[in-house]
């Protein structure tokens, strides 16, 4: 179970105040996705998630605990380019996190221990459709392929929440539909919240279970800088009480099905 | 008519307008020497072919009387060891201030304008310095080669580390990375193949701090061994040491090259 609460969170740079007065509570399970025009500060919002950088009032709270002041393995994060090590084939990078956790100094695992992750992490690359490539480079895969090998390094860790900013940007349309595909099945699977960045509106109400728009609702022709972005329409894209029916009605023909077959 | 760049010669034009140069220079040697030579065959400024042959052998397969060592292979041993130790102890440097200033806030602050201060004293002015501080022998030389170099190789390793995406340092940290497993496990492996190239571009500063300082003081070593036959002009001598140790750097590089080629194959792949 993971909850998100963004309690009257502002971000101001020295005079220039960027967000203002963002309220948000995120439930568990919730595929949230910002929209908004560029430059308005969703990334600013994302980053704040991820403790890249730090609200100047208000507070934000993961399961009621107060937001760490730093990134911490809890909060994978999928970023537009340079998410994976150019220096690591395919399974070093998803084999990288787990070995970081587990070995302070050497950052390495040996024998048994190195072979049941390189198992975990095939399987993952299985499940990404990168499992023949796990001995490439990334700079020889296509960009999607880098974007799955970036969810794959942190699904690795078992986050509990992914981030996600702007994933699917520098994507050729075909690649970008099948991605979506992949992360809507990764996000059931998992179980965990999502919170991604776009300005793509049809990806957001494709994707999100819930979408917020992030815009100025005030502006001050003389001094732009004065006033700040906040949340300015929140959608439930998908309401909770249908996908949990939906889920119940699968679970129920599934059982049904077993039963016949059992017969 | 196309424009000039962009006719691309073919493979075999291309050796040949390369080893053009070489050529051209060689007979413009050989006909300046046989010229003067037919005016005064005692000439020394111009000598055959023959005589660089021949004072080669003399140094590479006679023992020396003053020194008891074959003089050819004593200077290359000497300068070479010379050369290095102060490249060894430079990259060392680099690599260690390099990644930790240009890796950690507060020492980046603190170190990175004097870094830039002290790279521009010249060398060559502080090395009677060097040699009132650590005597005529071994160590001062050493010295000069590393103050020379390692400045430059701290700050290209320091701007190296600096230009790593932001977003991989953080999805470092995602991943559960301690500082010291970013800087073993992310920085380190990245800045390697720079250091290597930023050695190779210093080859040729640390082969004139080497020269500079045996030219001054030394018992033997290739720059010694110039700068002591000039008195007799006998450029049947400097004039192959010179080609000598021009192979030298070149084999140098070269080597880098094919190490940094096998050691990161990672490096060479760029993004189509």
């Amino acid at each position: 179970m993971t909850t998100i609460v963004l309690d009257d969170v502002w971000k101001e740079y020295d005079d220039r105040i960027v967000l203002e007065r963002v309220n948000l509570t995120l439930d568990d399970h919730e595929f949230l996705v910002i929209i908004g025009p560029s430059g308005v500060g969703k990334t600013t919002l994302l980053r704040m998630l991820l403790s890249q950088e730090r609200p100047t009032r208000g507070r934000i709270l993961i399961d009621g605990e107060p937001i760490a002041p730093e990134p911490t393995h809890d909060r994978g994060v999928v970023f537009q380019r340079y998410s994976v090590f150019p220096h690591l084939t395919v399974l070093g990078n998803v084999m990288r996190g787990p070995q970081w956790l587990a070995s302070p100094i050497l950052g390495r695992l040996f024998g048994a221990k190195r072979r049941a992750l390189e198992e975990q992490a095939m399987t993952l690359l299985t499940r990404v459709g990168l499992a023949e490539h796990a001995s490439k480079y990334p700079q020889q895969l296509s960009g999607g392929m880098q974007q799955r090998l970036a969810l794959a390094q942190a699904l690795i860790m078992k986050p509990k929440v992914l981030l996600l900013d702007e994933p699917f940007g520098a994507l050729d349309p075909g690649t970008r539909a099948s991605m979506h595909t992949l992360v809507r099945e990764l996000w059931e699977e998992n179980e965990m919240t999502i919170v991604m960045v776009t300005h793509d509106l049809s990806e957001a109400f494709l994707l999100g279970t819930r979408v917020i728009a992030v815009d100025r609702p005030r502006t001050d022709p003389q001094a732009p800088e004065r006033f700040g972005a906040t949340i300015s329409s929140d959608f439930e894209a998908k309401s909770r009480i249908v996908r949990q029916s939906r889920r119940f009605e699968a679970e129920r023909q599934n059982a049904r099905l077993q039963l016949i077959s059992a017969h | 008519m196309r424009r000039i760049i962009n006719y691309a010669p073919g493979n075999g034009t291309r050796i040949v307008l390369g080893a053009l140069p070489f050529v051209v220079v060689l007979l413009v040697y050989l006909a300046g020497s046989n010229a003067r030579l037919a005016i005064d065959p005692a000439d020394k400024l111009m000598p055959a072919f023959a005589s660089f042959y021949a004072s080669i052998t003399r140094l590479a397969t006679t023992v020396d009387i003053a020194t008891k060592q074959y003089l050819l292979w004593w200077d290359t041993a000497l300068s070479l060891w010379r050369l290095v130790q102060g490249l060894g102890i430079s990259a060392l440097l680099g690599l260690v201030l390099g990644i930790l200033i240009g890796f950690i806030p507060h020492l980046r602050a603190m170190f990175e304008p004097f870094m830039a201060a002290f790279s521009l004293i010249p060398p060559l002015a502080v090395l009677p310095i060097l040699f009132i501080l650590f005597g005529l022998g071994e160590l001062s030389k050493i010295v000069l080669i590393v103050f020379g170099i390692a400045p430059f190789i701290i700050r290209d390793v320091m701007l190296r580390v600096a230009s790593i995406p932001r977003e991989q340092i953080i999805k470092a940290q995602t991943l559960g990375a301690s500082t010291w497993q970013m800087i073993t496990g992310v920085v380190l492996p990245q800045v390697l193949p720079r250091l290597i190239d930023s050695v190779r571009l210093s080859l040729g500063a640390a082969w004139l701090y080497v020269i500079a300082a045996e030219a001054i003081t030394a018992e033997g070593g290739l720059g010694y061994r110039i700068f002591l036959v000039r008195r007799y002009l006998a450029m049947d001598v400097i004039l192959p040491y010179v080609a000598w140790i021009t192979l030298l750097a070149f084999l140098m590089d070269w080597g880098l090259r094919r190490l940094n080629a096998a050691c990161f194959p990672w490096d060479r792949i760029r993004e189509g």
